[in-house]
């Protein structure tokens, strides 16, 4: 089956990409295909590569990252969540005139539209949250 | 796969307080752009996103409820909103905007877009959908 995510939760503060986190690698495991992970609302906070959470917990954006490269997912951050909320590609920074880019390996920036598209083109569209 | 699918946007919070209610109608708008059969539905405190008269000059944040007048010019125009929770509020129809569609292929006659149903009306178009996006 070919699913997409969608994530609306910043990471620690809330369970949600941990969760979707666990699904998505238990679906690829599982032989499944994953057209897209899309971060929403305090989602886009789960891309930025300047988080530095204690050496004795999981790092939640670095193995967003990985898991990106082995299976190669589109991880996707909504353009105007992550412009309110602080998250940047060289891009964006250059465009909204900021001195520096934040966004972890792996990810990309893009608009909603992005978000739509998974909704049609998959045959579940999984979102985690509230 | 169907060419269209029928999208539902469930709306359950207050408009203010916190974001999810701005920016879930920020992907309708974007969503409306794509030609899929589109409805929205407010329970819960979400029905306080389509009351009359928002005033949000003390709070600073945007009062951003006039936008959903513009939906009905996107062909956004099934909007169902609970009975249950209108009630439990203690709203009725008369204290939600007045929000309207002009039907092309009945000479441009404005109709209402909002349509209030019970929970278990709403459960079945939920059933229905293709693709539900939860706010």
């Amino acid at each position: 089956m070919k699913f997409s995510v969608m994530i609306s939760e910043g990471p620690y503060t809330h369970q949600a990409s941990d969760t979707a986190y666990n699904f998505t690698k238990a679906a690829l495991e599982d032989g499944h295909e994953c057209f897209r992970i899309f971060f929403y609302h305090d989602g886009v906070n789960n891309g930025t590569r300047l988080a530095s959470p204690p050496q004795d917990d999981r790092d939640i954006v670095n193995r967003w990252s990985a898991l990106a490269k082995e299976y190669k997912l589109d991880l996707v951050l909504c353009v105007a969540a992550a412009q309110r909320r602080g998250i940047a590609d060289a891009d964006e920074a250059k465009r909204n005139g900021k001195n520096a880019d934040n966004i972890a390996p792996g990810f990309r920036i893009s608009g909603l539209g992005q978000l739509i598209e998974a909704g049609i083109q998959s045959d579940r569209l999984i979102t985690f949250g509230d | 796969m169907p060419e269209t699918k029928k999208f539902l946007y469930v709306n359950r919070k207050a408009p203010y307080g916190t974001i999810y209610a701005l920016e879930a109608l920020e992907v309708v708008l974007i969503g409306a752009a794509f030609e899929q059969d589109v409805s929205l539905a407010f329970l819960d405190d979400g029905v306080y996103q389509i009351t009359k008269g928002q005033d949000t000059k003390d709070v600073g944040m945007k009062n951003f409820s006039p936008t959903y007048k513009a939906l009905g010019d996107y062909d956004v125009n099934k909007i169902y909103v609970e009975q249950e929770s209108l009630d439990a509020r203690g709203l009725t129809l008369d204290d939600l905007l007045p929000l309207t569609w002009e039907d092309e292929d009945d000479d441009w006659a404005k109709k209402d877009s909002i349509k209030v149903i019970s929970a278990a009306e709403m459960a079945k178009i939920m059933e229905q959908s293709d693709v539900v996006f939860s706010f």
